[in-house]
């Protein structure tokens, strides 16, 4: 097999006494959809926060490709093609839905110390906003200030505005959050459009939409991963129904 | 589409009327005082122009603006006291200066958020204040007077009223259509991002002080030319140019015109120094007949007691500003 796009070994992170990261070792393959669950306090922010660079490990290591980028701050990595989205909705609110894509897009096209012409005028950038906007289904949308949008629609505009750095790897960290069952439902389709273009990594507490999407999935339990496999697997490990599923079970029964 | 005069840019438009008109009015009306206190006031126009640029667009709240209007008239000071009397070299040593400083304030300074920003940009400001006052040389506290304007070789006399005036006044102009450039440009767009989301910023692959710095330092850097042109304009520095209420007034001309609006620090800066001279009389002319004219013009002398409270009402209830109640207005 070749190497994973993703590799992380032994990753350890303490808050005073407590292992919130206990010898995470991952491996994310690419174009797979990989999916960590876990229950509440589980660790899976601290985990995600450390694979963006918002957060420094203790020790352990973390590979985008082969490389080593355990120390890299986040806008390094973002270069490297490693994208988030945040699980509080994270947006420049003061913005145009438009204006935030096309940071991002400005981002990844070289450097921003350019002083005089008028970006907003630039049809490149403005193209590429408008096409992660039309990929989430935002595009009537473009010249709302974010502030205006609704929970729903900022959530897909995080999406928009990761797309819009031409990620090799996606992070999402619970895009389904504070969602509707509409709205929901929304996102799954939209993931699983996604998922053929990018490899994803994907943090989510709604079961059916985890158990829908992922490629494999892996369990984290008080910093641990306990479990790691295909989603039948999972559904059938006695240790994760024990330790997760128990009181969710008739949620992913078939 | 765009309303092209709607009042919130039918007021820019007539206080830059009125700036360029006031040298006609003050010839007429044989009223040299007003076209003095007006080259002032659009000098520190320039420097709440620049500090809007940190302050307003990029939510750098420096509470050492005026350390840049001291380093820019120092240099022209000193360099003036050395015999070096030309403008040509005054002011790009102003610019220079002004940067330098700049670029160490802000790398160091740039590493904290919040109310520790505030507190290490005023520390710097208040060192270079009390630099000044032990420069035995260049007259320690009493300051030093500057005996001949910057000479630009017979291309603008600096020492002809309404030649400098209108210098002044082509600088303000110059600065806020640079301003308007950078903050519509790539850079000024990362800028204002990083002031409504820094995390964010950063997520997407930009390395926030980097930016901040180079915004930073050209806001210091045109502050450092209002510097030069203050010193020209009273021939005189002195260390309190550079004291920490220096830096206040120019907070309040920003906030008063209306934070990250292009023309709110002219119309803050015009609005405050107006106030300033004309509040005494007005209190004395109030007061008189209620206490007589005696009280009413000892009365006047407490001019702040009125301007405080306006100041309050207007960071309470004009959100925005001048500019931005402009601006609800002319919505409806």
């Amino acid at each position: 097999m070749a190497d994973p796009l993703l590799r992380v070994e032994k990753l350890v992170r303490r808050f005073g006494g407590i292992l919130a990261t206990d010898h995470v070792s991952l491996d994310v393959a690419k174009g797979e959809l990989h999916a960590i669950i876990g229950p509440n306090g589980a660790g899976k922010t601290t985990l995600i926060s450390q694979l963006t660079g918002h957060l420094a490990p203790d020790t352990g290591s973390v590979l985008l490709a082969g490389r080593d980028i355990t120390r890299l701050p986040a806008y390094r990595r973002s270069a490297l093609g490693l994208a988030r989205s945040f699980q509080i909705t994270s947006l420049l609110l003061d913005f145009t839905a438009a204006d935030n894509v096309a940071l991002a897009a400005q981002a990844h096209d070289g450097h921003s110390f350019r002083f005089f012409a008028d970006a907003r005028q630039e049809n490149g950038l403005r193209d590429a906003a408008q096409a992660a906007l039309q990929r989430v289904g935002l595009a009537d949308r473009a010249h709302v200030l974010v502030s205006k949008l609704s929970h729903g629609e900022q959530r897909e505009l995080e999406l928009a505005v990761a797309l819009a750095t031409k990620p090799q790897l996606l992070l999402l960290d619970e895009p389904m959050a504070g969602l509707g069952v509409t709205e929901s439902a929304r996102m799954v389709k939209l993931l699983q459009e996604l998922r053929k273009e990018v490899t994803i990594v994907l943090v989510e507490h709604d079961m059916n939409a985890v158990f829908a999407l992922a490629d494999r999935i892996s369990v984290l339990v008080y910093g641990r991963v306990i479990a790691s496999g295909a989603p039948s697997d999972i559904r059938q490990n006695e240790e994760v129904k024990r330790a997760y599923l128990g009181d969710q079970h008739v949620v992913v029964r078939q | 589409m765009k309303m092209l005069f709607n009042v919130r840019n039918a007021v820019p438009t007539l206080v830059v009327a009125g700036l360029l008109l006031l040298p006609l009015y003050s010839h007429l009306s044989g009223n040299i005082f007003i076209l003095t206190l007006f080259t002032r006031i659009v000098i520190l126009a320039l420097a709440a122009a620049s500090l809007n640029l940190i302050m307003g667009y990029g939510g750098m709240m420096s509470f050492g603006h005026a350390a840049y209007l001291g380093i820019g008239g120092y240099a022209v000071g000193i360099l003036a006291q050395e015999g070096f009397g030309s403008g040509f070299l005054q002011f790009p040593v102003a610019l220079a200066a002004s940067a330098l400083f700049a670029l160490v304030v802000g790398a160091l300074s740039l590493r904290t958020r919040g109310v520790y920003f505030i507190m290490i940009t005023l520390a710097f400001a208040q060192m270079a204040y009390y630099v000044a006052s032990g420069l035995a040389r260049y007259g320690g506290d009493d300051g030093l007077t500057i005996y001949k304007r910057s000479d630009f070789a017979g291309l603008i006399n600096l020492s002809d009223r309404v030649q400098f005036y209108y210098l002044c006044l082509a600088c303000l102009l110059g600065v806020l259509f640079l301003v308007w450039r950078i903050v519509n440009s790539r850079f000024g767009l990362v800028v204002q991002g990083l002031r409504s989301n820094e995390q964010r910023m950063q997520a997407i692959g930009f390395p926030a002080t980097r930016y901040k710095l180079v915004c930073f330092v050209i806001a210091g850097t045109l502050c450092g030319l209002a510097g030069a042109l203050l010193a020209n304009n009273t021939d005189f520095v002195s260390p309190a140019i550079m004291y920490w209420t220096r830096s206040g007034d120019l907070m309040v001309m920003v906030i008063l015109g209306g934070m990250g609006s292009l023309f709110g620090p002219v119309i803050g800066a015009v609005a405050f120094l107006v106030l300033e001279e004309i509040l005494p009389f007005i209190i004395a002319i109030v007061g008189t007949p209620f206490v007589g004219d005696a009280v009413a013009g000892q009365a006047g002398e407490y001019w702040q007691l009125v301007l405080g409270p306006l100041l309050l009402f207007v960071v309470l209830f004009g959100r925005g500003g001048i500019m931005g109640t402009l601006g609800r207005f002319s919505r409806g």
